[in-house]
């Protein structure tokens, strides 16, 4: 099932929400409430949610964009929950160790391990 | 125009572009592309464009947002010169200006949740220097060609 969203592609299976970003340039400062406000959403509505963030689609992101996965990933846990991200290329994944958030957030290789992961559950 | 940067920076006088644009994020978009283009028609490599534009999007989202506080009536002076040696930008807000050494080590235990406070760290880990004016509204962000890609925090911020 995948649903229609201005800044996500979130497809549903398995009991995993899967979220794309829709944009290469999608994690820029203008777009980030947008795009945090829908993950808010998709979060709040599905207790426990387990979702995965794919960014195989993303070849750029700021500051701003840590913090909204931060304060996303806050909200997931608070709801008991699971967040895991994947598919980050080899320069946004030096923005994560930089700011040591590679440590904060469960990061995969790919979203097949991810999915592997989350069924063992 | 004819400029002097800190110092401390050790470039003497710069002959750099300059442009004015108004306090939103969305106009803080049109020095971006310049100095992009710039930098691709020096032939800077990927890994020093992408640095580049993560350090310049920082500074520019902290002008607009903390120093000129989202006023709309405040603008944002943007210098550059980017030669295939060597790219220095400037960033000016009309704020009070801040202590950039009193923002707290965003990578420590107490502060790894908070959803910000990250962008100067990122500045001084992709940039060769980072240098502010003494009141902290101005912020100067070198990188030499030469400088290795891979970034490296330690020790890159110049006191102003």
């Amino acid at each position: 099932m995948e649903q229609p969203s201005s800044h996500l592609k979130i497809r549903h299976a398995d009991g995993v929400a899967q979220v794309e970003f829709a944009d290469r340039k999608i994690l820029e400062e203008l777009s980030i409430q947008e795009i945090g406000d829908e993950l808010d959403r998709l979060v709040e509505g599905t207790a426990g949610i387990r979702l995965l963030l794919n960014f195989r689609n993303v070849d750029h992101l700021s500051s701003a964009a840590l913090g909204m996965l931060v304060t996303l990933n806050k909200k997931v846990k608070e709801r008991n929950g699971e967040l895991r991200l994947s598919d980050i290329n080899r320069q946004i994944f030096e923005v994560f160790k930089i700011t040591k958030l590679n440590r904060l957030f469960e990061i995969h290789d790919t979203a097949e391990q991810a999915l592997a992961g989350f069924s063992r559950r | 125009m004819i400029v002097h940067p800190p110092p401390q920076l050790r470039l003497g006088s710069l002959d750099m572009a300059e442009l004015v644009v108004p306090n939103d994020l969305r106009s803080a978009k049109a020095p971006e592309s310049l100095i992009l283009g710039e930098l691709e028609r020096n032939g800077y490599d990927g890994d020093s464009i992408f640095g580049l534009k993560l350090a310049l999007e920082e500074a520019m989202t902290n002008a607009v947002k903390h120093g000129n506080r989202g006023d709309p009536t405040k603008h944002i002076t943007v210098r550059y010169r980017i030669t295939p040696d060597r790219a220095v930008i400037m960033v000016a807000d009309e704020g009070p200006g801040f202590a950039p050494e009193c923002v707290p080590d965003p990578t420590s235990d107490e502060n790894i949740e908070r959803p910000n406070g990250r962008g100067i760290m990122l500045m001084q880990c992709y940039m060769s220097r980072v240098c502010y004016n003494a009141c902290g509204n101005e912020v100067w962000l070198v990188k030499d060609r030469a400088d290795p890609s891979n970034p490296c925090c330690e020790g890159r911020l110049t006191a102003g």
